[in-house]
């Protein structure tokens, strides 16, 4: 991109808009998956406080908490891992395709302003 | 109890074999330039157990066990939000960093507001909180060396393994190649994983063993009855063996061992004899996790691997695996825990370096009443993962802060125009003087358990680098001072709560009857987490909204290569840029 000709920047990925739109995506993806991480993480002491008899409950010696917490709870935080990582790769190519896309529209509507 | 020979067979072929991959390949790539351009060619398992090889402390490896045989069930919280704080690093942090391709905490405050004066803030908090952070590996080295050769006292421990690491680092081995951090995850994870099966085959399950923790004493003598009847006939049972020996008065009792709200967080209410602790221990229990999650995605050095990898997708899938590996590993060290408070409870009884944070290394060696000479290969095993564990964190960090002090402090804030020579010569003063005040610092917390001392410095992290990480990848109108405000505020009164309870506790300064007088102070001065990072959100945001006009000019620019991808080339752009004088 040539810096020598500031042309009032409409769209293209340099526009307040793109950026807006691009972080509020991540964003949105990230918290989500957070929100669904801290329920369990955060509800397990809740748990554990207002019903410690159903999470005393043994299953084959352990705890139920304890088997949740020192066991079970790492694939959970793997299967969170895998979703994020999944759609972050996707939406990332999205933002690829988005950014050109938007970069050749405004390239166009420069060409029609500068004959 | 004269030195094993296995034990310190195993424990010297880790050292000397560390040392001396640490040489060679300090001599294949002399240059920093040349350790990030080599690492990018690394593969992806390769990088992947390189940084969970970096990830595992001597907290990890026997802190968690220590804790978790010391204070029951409260003690998971530990290795699960250690695994979980790197969720929260993938999920807000990584990506925007990687992109941003700053290599450390210093390079980002720089970079992203163009501010020298930041720079050397951020630089004052790395040793801060690396200071911090070696006092646990160094009480890990002074309890190993303790245990190999007994009668040598814990502080000459710490001294001997201090000189040696930090002569190595001097000296120009050492610095996070791949390949040693990759290889020394798997002897760690080995060295955790081998034992407990061995053991759990000749003892019982995990899910057994902590059957005999049962509240009701009519579960104990069930359970009992059940291991007996299984008991194996064939193998030697020494006369009077039961699934669990007797516990000491020390041993916290088995109702609130095994269930939450245990001993850990319970101590300061139980301490000023509240009636009912349980709220205090919840707020505890939830400060911590604070602490630990936060102050995880907060830790500096791990990030710099992401650079390692060829591109954004090599660098999730990574990730992913990394959190795979350490997911893995942390399900055994609680195992330890369980069987050492069955099979070992004479541990109760130590203090400092004799107590439970050493049995990962003995309670292999039980294993020589069953078949002699197997539990002393054992024991030797998981000491060679415990010298893996504190040598790599200890180096790592001691590198990362030596380089900040003969980088930033020396050759850009006392001598701008120093010669390369004079910076290497300083780099290694500075190397001698960081690693003399971490063994001096690790010489005095005998008494605190590792991992508590890893909670503590975590708590501080949390308190001063997640808020600063999170809101300047996210948050447009951060402004340095209230990136500098927020850090220092959350940061310093995160310290200071920690000290006093901690100097308290050392009889360092006469705050006892203070804290049995007020046990919610207590919780929250030990646990500072819960109300210092929203006190550095807050700072952050109040004293950015107050300096708005101080806002980075380029900052569409800077957000832009913070989350655009990485395709669109944005970063050659800004970095060209600035070449231009911008």
């Amino acid at each position: 991109m040539n810096k020598d000709t500031p042309l009032p920047i409409t769209s293209g990925i340099h526009s307040e808009a793109f950026l807006k739109r691009l972080m509020r995506r991540q964003l949105r993806l990230s918290v989500s998956c957070a929100l669904t991480f801290l329920l369990v993480l955060l509800g397990l002491p809740l748990l554990n406080y207002f019903a410690p008899e159903l999470m005393a409950r043994r299953v084959g010696g352990f705890t139920l908490s304890w088997l949740v917490l020192g066991v079970l709870f790492f694939p959970f935080v793997w299967a969170i891992a895998w979703v994020f990582i999944r759609r972050s790769i996707a939406l990332e190519q999205e933002e690829v395709v988005d950014g050109l896309a938007a970069e050749k529209a405004l390239c166009e509507s420069r060409e029609t302003k500068q004959p | 109890m004269n030195t094993d020979p296995w034990i310190f067979g195993f424990s010297a072929v880790t050292v000397i074999a560390t040392i001396w991959m640490g040489f060679r390949s300090a001599r294949a790539s002399k240059t920093a330039g040349d350790f990030f351009v080599a690492g990018r060619s690394v593969s992806v398992g390769w990088n992947a157990s390189a940084i969970s090889g970096e990830y595992l402390s001597a907290a990890s490896f026997m802190g968690v066990a220590g804790m978790v045989m010391s204070s029951g069930y409260d003690a998971l919280w530990y290795p699960v939000c250690y695994a979980c704080g790197y969720l929260f690093l993938l999920l807000f942090i990584a990506g925007p960093l990687r992109r941003f391709g700053a290599y450390t905490i210093p390079d980002f405050a720089e970079g992203r507001f163009d501010s020298p004066l930041f720079r050397k803030i951020a630089v004052v908090f790395v040793l801060c909180i690396g200071f911090v952070y070696t006092m646990p590996q160094m009480k890990g080295a002074g309890t190993t060396l303790a245990y190999i050769f007994p009668g040598l006292p814990y502080w000459a421990g710490v001294v001997l393994v201090g000189a040696v690491i930090t002569l190595n680092v001097a000296l120009g081995g050492m610095k996070g190649i791949t390949l040693i951090q990759a290889v020394q995850y798997w002897i760690k994870m080995f060295a955790i994983a081998a034992p407990v099966f061995v053991l759990m085959a000749v003892y019982g399950s995990y899910g057994k063993q902590l059957g005999g923790n049962a509240a009701v004493a009519a579960e104990i003598q069930a359970s009992k009855a059940v291991v007996r009847s299984e008991t194996p006939s064939d193998l030697p049972q020494p006369a009077g063996e039961t699934l669990r020996r007797a516990l000491p008065a020390k041993a916290p009792p088995d109702a609130s061992w095994m269930n939450p709200f245990g001993p850990l967080t319970t101590k300061a209410a139980k301490a000023a004899k509240v009636v009912d602790p349980r709220p205090y221990s919840l707020l505890y229990t939830y400060s911590l996790i604070v602490a630990l999650v936060c102050g995880t995605a907060g830790l500096p050095h791990i990030l710099v691997r992401f650079y390692t990898n060829p591109d954004g997708v090599a660098a999730k899938r990574t990730t992913m695996w990394v959190m795979i590996l350490i997911g893995v590993f942390y399900v055994f060290p609680p195992v330890f825990g369980v069987m050492g408070r069955n099979l070992m409870p004479d541990l109760y009884e130590g203090v400092g370096s004799k107590g439970t944070d050493k049995v990962v290394l003995e309670l292999p060696r039980l294993l020589n009443e069953r078949m002699p000479g197997l539990g002393s290969v054992m024991s030797g095993i998981t000491c060679a993962g415990a010298f893996a564990a504190f040598m790599s964190t200890f180096s790592g960090l001691l590198v990362s802060m030596t380089g900040a002090l003969a980088h930033d402090v020396y050759g850009r804030m006392l001598r701008p125009k120093a010669t390369a020579a004079e910076r290497m010569r300083m780099f290694r003063f500075a190397a001698v003087g960081v690693g003399a005040v971490a063994v001096f610092l690790g010489m005095q917390v005998e008494q605190f358990q590792i991992n508590f001392m890893v909670g503590q410095a975590f708590a501080i992290a949390a308190a001063s680098y997640f808020p600063f990480l999170f809101l300047s990848a996210w948050w447009p109108g951060m402004t340095m001072k209230g990136a500098a405000s927020g850090m220092l505020g959350g940061g310093v009164t995160a310290v200071l709560a920690i000290s006093m309870t901690s100097f308290s506790d050392l009889g360092w300064v006469p705050l006892a009857s203070f804290w049995i007088a007020h046990p919610l102070l207590r919780i929250l001065g030990e646990q500072p987490a819960i109300w210092a990072v929203p006190l550095a959100i807050f700072l952050m945001v109040l004293v950015s909204k107050l300096t708005a006009r101080e806002i980075p000019t380029d900052i569409r620019m800077k957000m832009l290569v913070l989350h655009a991808p990485e395709e669109l080339g944005l970063k050659q752009e800004y970095i060209q840029e600035h070449q231009h004088g911008h």
